[in-house]
């Protein structure tokens, strides 16, 4: 016996069979028992009650919902849900993370003070707490009888804000986002692989045609999904104790929306500024010797080269916010993580249910991760010019 | 050496200027920040100091007040709710010595000389233990106040440290047998971190709080409370884990081969020569960690918890007091801003002490 421990070979293969086995009895034990629990609770396990009707209500929905909606399609709900959350904070928290960073590394003094102190407040309180603030501050706005719309057309009241909008169908303003998306894939994909082959005026002109091909598309798209028999932009209008007209954007999303992007933008300001410490020196000089502006040695060459830098640590911020998205319970903003959570409540169906958060969250993840990864190969400075 | 020529010296006002006011476009920055800082200042002094009504059980005096001025009187009134939640009145000096000790702990382990496993987890241990004992009490005379009953700033630091007392040693072990020679073993715990880690502390927290008992056997549940610490851990461990597999990474091979060619066993090797100087590479990621840390304990509130957060939120709850929700979140946050904001000063100054990133 002691001559078979000491063999490694046999004791490592042992050892591993011990290590993965006792994980998957650990599930196995998990499954059992949910089994059995459900069977005492009299409901079946398995994906069946997708196909049955929820019974509850969900506050905010891009498409199509009822009571009488399946599962599944609540579920479609809240990931669209916490899809179009990220898809607004994101880029807003990039926008403004990389103006703060600019500002801390300007060398103006005033500029670096404020863009510290908005990093070091709101970096260093927990998002829930700041979720709840914005929250509190958006219902304590004037209710709609009291108010008087900015520039006629916007308002700001308790009970949401009312911005005006295109009288146009979801799917056509589905179809319009889809068309951008696919410009914006079309132009990196060139720019990584077929542009730097071509002559300057070339790639301008191509550049320019793909545009304007995917404005004149999304014009079309919007004039077939025109709403019959009303003007083309509607204008929020007071209409007794509401507005009526524009688009309702409400509390919570816009809660969600302020939280999630100014926390995320304290983050990447940091991250920002680090790019721009890492940018060399004589990067700027260069510029400087060469003539160029302020401005264009900014845009045209720290800029850059710092987004180059950071790009994989942005990557991993990118993932992470997305996850903070599910914050938005906090609030009743009902996003992927609530619906389950309802769901589970209301139907029972635990293990699937988790299973499908779980599933959606990788791939969601593994998605965001894989897409700016194609992102990062395409702007990343290729192998030859590889100095910084 | 007379012939050595200074560089002038800086003046005050050079300095200023080079600063401030170096072209047109940086002093017309200069203007425009400087005169929004002294707005947002001046309405923040005007709202906080100035116009605001600090006297405990003013509330009347709050409602009527046009000033439009902050209402501490909410926090004078009701902070005990805010530090202590449900703990019985006469036992609450309990609950603030527990909380002092756990502090202390923290503070200590900030302190070089405690650097070493050996000082480090009877500190902790220690420390904990104390705590649990001052409130939980049913020893030496104490009366036994339970779990339920804890809650605001004792409970988040109740999670906290337990997060972190637990989480630290699974950290290490995760790290262990992700870089284990034995590939079923290194993949299948890489497979485990990189799934928790793709998923949100809130479904994890979820799972566990609310899932757990569900499937797991009769008897084996415990208390909700442990569970959520378990889960926090696990999440933590998960995140710890890639922060030390860095570390270890960081280390030229030749510092393990060195101590395989002495005849040291694993033990040896990672306990003396490994772990010491992963952890000295990864110690502002690791105090990053513990921030984030501390932020996400703040979660808890979402599956019905008493800490600091949701006690703030109690507090100012009631009908008498829903008018000053805002100061209490204030509140709330300047407890939280004081933890963290030195914690992550501490890192900074450690990462320009040790000149990790420099060398």
């Amino acid at each position: 016996m002691t001559s078979l421990l000491k063999d490694t070979r046999i004791r490592d293969t042992g050892l591993q069979a011990a290590f993965v086995g006792s994980i998957l009895l650990l599930f196995a034990v998990f499954i059992v028992t949910a089994r059995a629990n459900l069977e005492a609770q009299g409901l079946t396990s398995g994906f069946g009650f997708l196909e049955r009707s929820t019974g509850w209500r969900i506050s905010f929905s891009l498409i199509e919902y009822s009571t009488s909606s399946t599962y599944a399609r609540a579920i479609l709900v809240g990931i669209l849900n916490s899809l179009f959350l990220g898809a607004i904070a994101l880029p807003l928290a990039t926008v403004i993370g990389i103006t703060v960073g600019v500002m801390r590394t300007s060398g103006n003094g005033m500029a670096e003070l404020v863009g510290t102190t908005f990093v070091e407040l709101f970096r260093n309180v927990p998002l829930i707490l700041q979720l709840l603030f914005w929250y509190t501050l958006l219902l304590a706005l004037p209710s709609p009888r009291e108010i008087e719309p900015l520039f006629g057309s916007i308002a700001l009241t308790g009970r949401g804000i009312y911005i005006p909008g295109l009288n146009v169908t979801g799917g056509s303003a589905f179809v319009v986002a889809l068309l951008v998306l696919a410009g914006l894939g079309l132009s990196l994909w060139a720019k990584s692989k077929r542009w730097p082959d071509l002559q300057a005026g070339q790639a301008r002109r191509e550049r320019r045609i793909l545009w304007s091909v995917v404005t004149i598309l999304a014009v079309i798209a919007l004039w077939i999904g025109r709403i019959p028999e009303t003007p083309l932009i509607s204008i929020p209008q007071q209409k007794g104790l509401n507005f009526r007209e524009g688009i309702r954007i409400s509390p919570e999303l816009m809660a969600c929306v302020i939280a999630i992007s100014i926390y995320g933008a304290a983050y990447i300001a940091e991250i920002v500024r680090a790019g721009f410490n890492a940018v060399p020196n004589g990067q700027t000089e260069a510029g400087n010797a060469l003539g160029l502006s302020n401005w264009h040695i900014f845009s045209r060459i720290r800029l850059p080269l710092a987004i180059r830098i950071v790009m994989p640590t942005l990557i991993n911020q990118y993932v992470w916010l997305f996850k903070a998205t599910t914050i938005g319970i906090a609030i009743s903003f009902t996003d992927f993580f609530m619906v389950i959570s309802t769901s589970i409540n209301q139907s029972g169906q635990t293990l699937e249910l988790i299973a499908i958060l779980m599933g959606g969250f990788l791939i969601i993840n593994y998605t965001i991760s894989w897409v700016l990864n194609r992102v990062n190969d395409a702007i990343k400075l290729k192998g030859t010019q590889l100095r910084i | 050496m007379a012939d050595v020529i200074q560089p002038p010296k800086d003046s005050f006002q050079s300095r200023i200027k080079a600063r401030y006011f170096a072209t047109r476009r940086d002093t017309v920055i200069t203007v425009v920040f400087a005169a929004l800082v002294a707005w947002v200042l001046w309405s923040l002094i005007d709202w906080a100091l100035l116009n605001a009504t600090f006297a405990p059980n003013a509330g009347d005096i709050c409602r009527e007040d046009l000033h439009g001025g902050a209402c501490w009187s909410v926090v004078s009134t009701r902070w005990r709710i805010v530090l202590f939640g449900l703990y019985p009145f006469e036992e609450q000096w309990r609950s603030a010595i527990a909380c002092a000790v756990m502090v202390a702990v923290a503070v200590l382990s900030c302190v070089p000389w405690f650097w070493s496993a050996k000082r480090l987890a009877p500190l902790w241990v220690v420390g904990f233990a104390v705590f649990y004992i001052l409130m939980r009490g049913g020893f030496f005379g104490l009366t036994e106040v339970t779990e339920q009953n804890w809650g605001g700033l004792s409970l988040t630091i109740f999670i906290f440290s337990g997060t972190s007392l637990l989480g630290m040693p699974l950290a290490i072990i995760f790290a262990l047998l992700r870089r284990s020679k034995l590939p079923w073993i290194a993949r299948t715990m890489a497979l485990v971190i990189d799934t928790i880690r793709s998923l949100p502390l809130l479904s994890i927290m979820f799972t566990f709080a609310i899932v757990l008992p569900f499937v797991l056997p009769d008897g084996l549940t415990g208390d909700k409370l442990y569970r959520v610490i378990i889960g926090y851990a696990l999440f933590f461990a998960c995140y710890q884990a890639e922060i030390i597999r860095g570390g270890m990474q960081a280390l030229p091979a030749g510092q393990e081969e060195a101590a395989k060619a002495l005849g040291l066993g694993y033990w040896h090797r990672i306990g003396y020569i490994v772990l010491p100087q992963a952890f000295r590479n990864a110690l502002p990621p690791t105090i990053n960690q513990f921030v984030i840390t501390v932020k996400e304990t703040s979660l808890v509130t979402i599956i019905g918890f008493f800490d600091v957060m949701a006690s703030g939120r109690a507090a100012s709850g009631t009908a008498e007091w829903n008018f000053a929700v805002i100061e209490m979140y204030v509140f709330v946050g300047l407890i939280f801003l004081v933890f963290v904001f030195s914690l992550s000063r501490y890192g900074a100054y450690l990462e320009r002490r040790l000149g990790v990133g420099k060398r």
